[in-house]
């Protein structure tokens, strides 16, 4: 890859746009395509090129068919807005960060959301709905709601189903998971809304520690993001 | 938080800052069971030193020979995995599935 086409690359990856590199296999010639730009010693057809614009926007790596050429998407980080900055929360960011996700902790309650609690993590205490329309939360975000109080968690959520995220998983029993739909109904949530969230938050792993709480709630973002069926484990399913 | 073991371009990128040599390995396409998918990449320095993956480990000491030679002559490599490789017991995979490596030059 030639020097300026790597720093091009790099940039755009810092500037967290989404880019495609594509590369003629044979000869290594490349190209980038970052929003209207090209730049790079590969000319593309315009058959191709949009093809591989496809690919971008489809969020696919792959090779284009019977053209030679490779199309690698970059991505900026998926995001994980998690609202409340609670004991799971601290587990659930560092792990989360491992996992590729760019995470932030909104919780208005200053108590709570310090930078002792979350060193190195970026926190907003402004109130959750106010926070979340503001990060303009898109199809390659998760929400986690947390925090077990209505006055927080109800407008999260109607926040969270105003946007296309892949993912919304909301803390809490069942019991309170009942209660807090009924709320939400009353407030004119939608059932095909409602059926959005995950609740209790998580797959069913057992967990009970907030280190294996963050792991379940990781696996089912997994899962959603990936649109897999459950795991089912060899030999269990007769 | 900024806790990600390895940015595979960012590591790249430094040790080419450090005056070294550097090759990028990517995986263009897999068939069947592939440990890596497609667009993983593997960096290695002149040393052999690698940052990334192409694969769970079956073929990345092939994979680094290889990209040692890009790094040295310029040239691009297609490289391709597979249980039917003539060098299956060495560097094959042992999940079944194939996959091709494309080796570069960072200029």
């Amino acid at each position: 890859m030639k020097h300026a086409l790597f720093d091009a690359l790099q940039a755009a990856r810092a500037g967290k746009r989404p880019v495609a590199l594509i590369t003629e296999l044979e000869s290594g010639k490349q190209v980038l395509l970052d929003g209207d730009g090209v730049s790079g010693d590969l000319n593309l057809k315009e058959s191709e090129l949009a093809l591989a614009k496809r690919a971008l926007d489809g969020d696919r790596s792959g090779p284009l068919e019977e053209t030679g050429l490779f199309v690698h998407v970059f991505n900026p980080p998926l995001r994980l807005m998690v609202v409340g900055a609670v004991h799971i929360a601290q587990f659930l960011v560092p792990m989360a960060a491992l996992a590729g996700y760019e995470a932030v902790v909104i919780d208005p309650r200053q108590a709570w959301a310090t930078g002792a609690r979350f060193p190195d993590v970026s926190l907003v205490t402004e109130w959750p709905d106010d926070a979340l329309r503001a990060l303009k939360p898109d199809r390659r975000t998760a929400v986690a709601v947390l925090t077990h109080d209505p006055k927080l968690d109800d407008p999260a959520l109607c926040a969270a189903l105003a946007s296309p995220v892949f993912y919304i998983g909301a803390l809490g029993s069942r019991r309170t998971h009942a209660k807090r739909l009924a709320r939400l109904r009353e407030a004119g949530v939608g059932e095909a809304d409602l059926a959005r969230i995950h609740a209790p938050i998580g797959l069913a792993v057992g967990a009970k520690s907030p280190a294996e709480i963050s792991i379940s709630i990781l696996a089912q973002m997994t899962q959603e993001l990936h649109g897999a069926p459950p795991l089912i484990k060899a030999g269990a399913a007769k | 938080m900024t806790t990600k073991p390895d940015d595979v371009l960012e590591q790249a990128g430094r040790w080419r800052g450090q005056g070294r040599k550097v090759a990028l390995a990517t995986v263009v396409s897999t068939w069947g069971s592939s440990p890596r998918p497609v667009g993983s990449q593997l960096a290695v320095e002149e040393s052999g030193k690698m940052a990334g993956s192409v694969s769970g480990g079956c073929i990345e000491g092939a994979v680094v020979m290889e990209a040692q030679q890009t790094m040295e002559s310029g040239a691009v490599k297609l490289l391709e995995f597979g249980v039917t490789d003539e060098m299956a017991w060495e560097v094959g995979l042992a999940c079944g599935g194939t996959v091709r490596v494309f080796v570069e030059r960072l200029d």
